[in-house]
C-alpha cells in the first residue's frame, strides 16, 4: 500500500521514532495513516474519546482550554517534528483539552487501540513506546513547571 | 612648569559623576516598556560595547542599572530599554522629552559577538532579556556575511509582551537571521508558538562544535538554556551568560553585585557558562 510505504519512510526520521529499531518502527506504522487539517479545523475536543496518536509532519496544532470569561487559551503548541496526545494510552482514554490546526496541518494519525493492542502483545515493543512518550511528557512537564514560575513577570527595580 | 591638556582628556569621564543627557523621545515598547532615547548635553557620544550597561539617573529619584539596547556601530541617541516596575524606572519612562536624566558608565563587560566568525551563533533570550542582546544583533547584521547559522530563540509572556515585533520580523525576513518565538500562553487566535524557550533549542539546526551562544533573561531560564546547550554539546566556554546583580557603584567597590569571587559590574555582566556554572546552583549566592 502507497500510503503505508510513505508513512513508513517518514516515522524513521520523526524525533519521536529517531534512533528506534526499523523493524518496530515498521511493525508500528501498521496502526497508522495519513491526515490533513485545514487552519481552523478541530483536531479533537475536550470529553471525546482519544483514540489517537498524532505525528505532527508539517504544519502546527494548538492545545487550549476553553474559558468561558475569556475565549480559549491555548497553553501549548505542536509543530512538526512534535507530537500530539498522550491521552490514547492513560485510561478513561478521554480527550482533557482542545486542539485546533493553528496552519494548515500534515500529521501522521495512529490508532490509538490498534497501538495500544500492539504494545500488550509484546512487552519490548510496549516499553521502547513508553520510553519515548516519557521523553515527550517529560520535556512538556519541565517548560510547563518554568512557565508556572512565570519568569518574565514583574520583578522590582 | 607648564603642562598641555591633551583634548581626549575631556573625555575621560569620571565613573562616579553622572554625566547629563537629554531625553529625545520615549517609545513604547510593549504595555509596561519603553525605550528611551537619549543625547549628550555636552555633545560627546558614549560609546560602548554591546553587553554594557550605564547606571541611568532620574535626578532627585534614584539609579538603576540598565543595559544599552542600542546600536554600538552606529552613530545616534543612546538607547535604553526600560520595563516600569519600579520607582527610579517609573520616574524614568515619565520624563517628558527634553528632561536631562544623568548616565554613568558605560561599565561592565560585552558580549564580544566578534569571537563568533566563522561560525554559528545562537541567541537565547526571555522577556526584557532581548534589549541587552539587541546590541550584539545590530553589531552582527553589520557584518552578517562573517557568520554562518544565527539563530535567535525568544520567549515571551504573551504576545502583547513581545519586544520590538517589527525588528524580529526584519531580522528574519531581510536580514539573514532565524527567528523564532514562543510565548508562555496565548489568546485562542494566537497563530505563534505556546511553550518554553528552552523547547527551541533542540530544532535550532545549529553546528555545536562551531557555535557561540548568548543567552540573557531571568536565571532560572539561562541555567535551563545552558543545560539544554551543554546536553547539546556546545562548550561551557562558548555559552556566554548576562548576569543580573544589584549594580550599585559600577566600578567594583562596594561590593552590591558581588558573586564570590566575581563582582558582576566589572568582571561581569557577560560570564561564561564555564564561570559560572558552579555559581549558579549555589542558592547561598
Amino acid at each position: 500500500m502507497s500510503t503505508i510505504k510513505e508513512i513508513k519512510d517518514y516515522l524513521p526520521e520523526h524525533p519521536f521514532f529517531k534512533g528506534l529499531d526499523p523493524e518496530l518502527v515498521e511493525f508500528l506504522a501498521g496502526c497508522a495513516r495519513n491526515v490533513h487539517f485545514s487552519e481552523g479545523e478541530i483536531v479533537f475536543k475536550e470529553g471525546e474519546k482519544a483514540d489517537t496518536f498524532y505525528v505532527i509532519r508539517k504544519g502546527r496544532v494548538a492545545i487550549q482550554v476553553h474559558n468561558p470569561a475569556g475565549g480559549g487559551m491555548i497553553f501549548d503548541t505542536a509543530d512538526a517534528g512534535d507530537v500530539v496526545g498522550w491521552t490514547w494510552l492513560i485510561p478513561p482514554y478521554k480527550w482533557m483539552f482542545d486542539a485546533t490546526a493553528s496552519a494548515e496541518t500534515s500529521a501522521v494519525a495512529f490508532d490509538g487501540e490498534c497501538l495500544r493492542g500492539k504494545c500488550e502483545g509484546d512487552s519490548a515493543v510496549g516499553y521502547a513506546l513508553m520510553k519515548r512518550v516519557a521523553m515527550v511528557m517529560n520535556e512538556r512537564l519541565e517548560a510547563a513547571r518554568m512557565r508556572l514560575l512565570d519568569l518574565y513577570g514583574t520583578g522590582g527595580s | 612648569m607648564t603642562t598641555t591638556e591633551a583634548p581626549v582628556a575631556a573625555t575621560a569621564f569620571d565613573p562616579m559623576v553622572p554625566r547629563t543627557f537629554r531625553l529625545l523621545r520615549t517609545r513604547p515598547d510593549t504595555r509596561d516598556t519603553f525605550t528611551l532615547e537619549l543625547e549628550p548635553t555636552d555633545g560627546i557620544p558614549l560609546k560602548f560595547s554591546a553587553g554594557q550597561f550605564t547606571m541611568l539617573h532620574a535626578f532627585g529619584v534614584g539609579e538603576v542599572p540598565i543595559s544599552i539596547s542600542g546600536n554600538p556601530v552606529k552613530d545616534g541617541p543612546l538607547e535604553h530599554t526600560i520595563r516600569n516596575v519600579g520607582g527610579v524606572t517609573r520616574a524614568l519612562v515619565a520624563a517628558e522629552p527634553g528632561t536631562e536624566l544623568g548616565v554613568r558608565g558605560p561599565f561592565g563587560t560585552g558580549w564580544d559577538v566578534t569571537d563568533g566568525k566563522g561560525g554559528d551563533v545562537v541567541i537565547i533570550t526571555g522577556g526584557i532579556g532581548l534589549a541587552p542582546l539587541r546590541p550584539a544583533i545590530l553589531e552582527l547584521l553589520s557584518e552578517r556575511d562573517q557568520y554562518n547559522r544565527v539563530v535567535l530563540l525568544y520567549g515571551a509572556r504573551t504576545p502583547e509582551d513581545i519586544l520590538f515585533g517589527d525588528e524580529l520580523r526584519k531580522w528574519a525576513d531581510r536580514l539573514g537571521i532565524i527567528v523564532e518565538v514562543t510565548v508562555d500562553n496565548g489568546p485562542h487566535d494566537w497563530k505563534g508558538r505556546v511553550g518554553f524557550v528552552t523547547q527551541l533549542i533542540a530544532r535550532a539546526g545549529f553546528d555545536p562544535a562551531h557555535t557561540l551562544a548568548f543567552v540573557c533573561g531571568p536565571e532560572a531560564m539561562m541555567r535551563s538554556s545552558a543545560n539544554e546547550l551543554r546536553q547539546r554539546g556546545v562548550a561551557a566556554g562558548k555559552i556566554r551568560l548576562s548576569m543580573e546583580r544589584n549594580m550599585k557603584c559600577g566600578v567594583g567597590l562596594c561590593g552590591h553585585c558581588q558573586l564570590r569571587e566575581l563582582f558582576i559590574c566589572v568582571d561581569g555582566p557577560i560570564l561564561t557558562y564555564e564561570q559560572l556554572a558552579p555559581l549558579m546552583q549555589k542558592w547561598e549566592l
